[in-house]
């Protein structure tokens, strides 16, 4: 089989798809943190093929580069803020962060 | 290739980006400071900050001053400094600058359980540095890099009451939709570069031109994108975080949130649609390269159901804090107005109401602030006969409000005059049938407030000793106010200066 660039962006599609369902379907704050790394890693796999087979340069490589950096710095930030919270209100689930309401 | 041609920079264009240089600097120099003075003398910080904005503005303020036509680019094809940049740099730094003189003096964040306070202040420099570049990205890489800078930076910012329940919730649905939503954009960016192959707002415009992109592939994009950068300035239906975020994080952060990243994102708005995706760039036709899609429809739908239920949902707020954050969001839905058609005539009426915004929006939400540090609350019934506790603030909050419901003689009605005109010019009617109905509502609700502080008369026993507020915060207060009445008389050059901010906006390098 010839593996060409509608397989990457199947690849891509399908993991874009499963972080969103995690996102929307996981209770607990570091679920759906999962959900949104797969979702980054599918625009990753994205702009890699796209270098790949579209642009044939490197540029996309360069971004997604870039944006795995940012996943990490973001992963910080948001598991410190995860931490916070568990000490706060004793367990990470998002949906029991309900104080502020209208 | 284009990113790895990175050619030697000039020195002009160098030096047309030394706000930004001093803003990284004040940052590093700060933080450092404050790791040498471990957290204890906060004034180390505060003051380096507040040097560092100063300077920085004073330079942006020579070069809006120098209005110098050409457009120098920054760091080969990544960042542009134009006439617009020149614009939002100098709103960006303003608003940092008045935020943290204000903070000084607010107990929510000098209070003495705070720890660390030191970080507020170069937290704040840091975030004005990333709005700035908001303004100046010209290349998906910057775009993304520059709104995930603003975001990390709000995400702690927001959190800054560690030990408060109300803080860190607020930072918790600040960076789960915050996360989400720059993901979605990102796949929406992946796709604009694959059917274009560029990564820069001109590669990907020329090859929209080239005709490469397929319709349904480029609206998804488009769509996606516009996700992404709705959630950064709240606009319905990506505002359920805004209100939440708000009302939980310290005070003086919701007010610079409130304008800060808010303008960023329409300044990054502006940039990207307007010069990848408005064909032409004719300002007279505006016409989008999207075709067979009303896409102006979808953005005057998305603008009047953000007037409308913001507006709604303010009308029962009974926590002042709260009723601000929703008038933020109605006032979104104000901006977004005049972004439906892409015209010129839209994009100065956009750039004006945001200069005039920031002045009312920053003056209500440091009212707030202030009067948090004498009663420790928001909430409407404790501001009843607050107007005569403190005479000279309140008078000054009566002004904010009246600017932001949009009534004569303040900016506010200025302001809402140029956008009215520039969507009437283009014939859409029922947009501003809505946004002046939707006008009205909102007088009600900021008038609700001016009654509680002067009209209602106080509780038997009630607390009725004077309020005094610190120097610095009447000085703020008062910088803030005199633009606001200013503006609304006399406001042609201030009108010139959005004018030529969008005409010297690049679209072609």
């Amino acid at each position: 089989m010839n593996v060409g660039l509608p397989h990457f962006l199947t690849v891509g599609a399908i993991l874009f798809a499963l972080g969103l369902f995690a996102v929307m379907s996981r209770r607990n704050a570091i679920g759906i943190l999962m959900g949104v790394e797969l979702m980054l890693n599918a625009s990753n796999i994205n702009f890699v093929a796209f270098s790949r087979y579209v642009e044939h340069a490197v540029d996309g490589q360069i971004m997604a580069a870039f944006v795995i950096v940012l996943a990490a710095a973001e992963a910080a930030v948001a598991l410190a803020i995860v931490l916070a919270m568990y000490r706060n209100f004793g367990t990470a689930n998002a949906d029991i962060a309900q104080r502020l309401k209208r | 290739m284009e990113l790895l041609n990175l050619n030697i920079p000039s020195w002009s264009d160098m030096a047309s980006w030394i706000p930004e240089a001093v803003l990284a600097g004040t940052f590093l120099v700060a933080l450092v400071g404050d790791l040498v003075v471990r957290g204890r003398r906060t004034w180390l910080p505060f003051a380096i900050t507040v040097f560092g904005l100063v300077t920085a503005g004073s330079y942006a303020v020579a070069a809006v001053l120098h209005a110098d036509p050409t457009a120098h680019s920054i760091m080969g094809k990544l960042m542009v400094v134009d006439g617009m940049a020149g614009f939002f740099r100098l709103l960006f730094i303003f608003t940092g600058l008045a935020t943290v003189l204000f903070a000084w003096t607010s107990e929510e964040i000098m209070g003495h359980k705070r720890e660390n306070k030191g970080e507020f202040y170069y937290l704040t420099a840091l975030m004005t540095l990333a709005m700035c570049v908001m303004a100046e990205a010209r290349d998906l890489l910057m775009l993304f890099l520059s709104m995930e800078g603003v975001g990390l930076v709000s995400y702690v910012m927001a959190g800054y009451m560690r030990t408060s329940l109300r803080s860190t919730e607020a930072s918790l649905k600040y960076v789960i939709f915050g996360a989400v939503s720059s993901a979605i954009m990102l796949y929406g960016l992946s796709l604009l570069y694959g059917m274009t192959g560029s990564l820069t707002f001109a590669g990907i415009r020329a090859g929209l031109l080239a005709g490469a992109a397929n319709p349904f592939g480029l609206l998804t994009a488009a769509v996606l994108i516009l996700v992404g950068m709705s959630y950064k300035i709240a606009a319905v239906p990506f505002h359920y975080w805004a209100p939440d975020v708000y009302e939980g994080a310290p005070t003086p952060i919701s007010a610079l949130f409130s304008v800060g990243p808010k303008a960023a994102g329409f300044a990054l708005m502006i940039r990207f649609f307007y010069t990848t995706l408005a064909a032409g760039n004719d300002p007279a036709t505006g016409s989008t390269l999207i075709a067979d899609f009303n896409w102006p429809l979808l953005v005057a739908v998305m603008s009047a159901a953000t007037m409308i239920y913001a507006n709604l949902v303010a009308l029962r707020q009974t926590n002042v804090k709260r009723l601000l954050a929703y008038s933020s969001i109605s006032h979104v839905g104000y901006i977004l107005m005049g972004f439906v058609l892409l015209t010129g005539q839209g994009l100065q009426a956009i750039l004006f109401y945001l200069l005039v915004y920031t002045f009312m929006n920053l003056g209500a939400f440091f009212f707030v602030v202030a009067i948090n540090n004498h009663l420790k609350s928001e909430d409407l019934q404790d501001y009843v006969g607050l107007g005569f506790r403190a005479p000279w603030a309140g008078a000054m909050m009566v002004i904010f409000l009246g600017s932001l419901a949009g009534i004569p003689p303040f900016a506010g009605f200025v302001g809402k005059l140029y956008l009215f005109t520039a969507v009437m010019d283009k014939q859409w009617f029922w947009l501003v049938i809505v946004a002046a109905v939707n006008s009205v509502i909102g007088l009600y609700y900021y008038f609700k407030v001016v009654k509680a502080m002067f009209l209602t008369r106080p509780a038997e026993g009630a607390d009725t000793s004077p309020l005094k507020l610190h120097w610095l915060q009447y000085t703020v207060l008062g910088v803030l106010t005199v633009p606001t009445l200013v503006l609304g008389i006399y406001f042609g050059q201030f009108k010139a200066l959005a004018d030529q901010a969008i005409a010297l906006m690049t679209v072609h390098m």
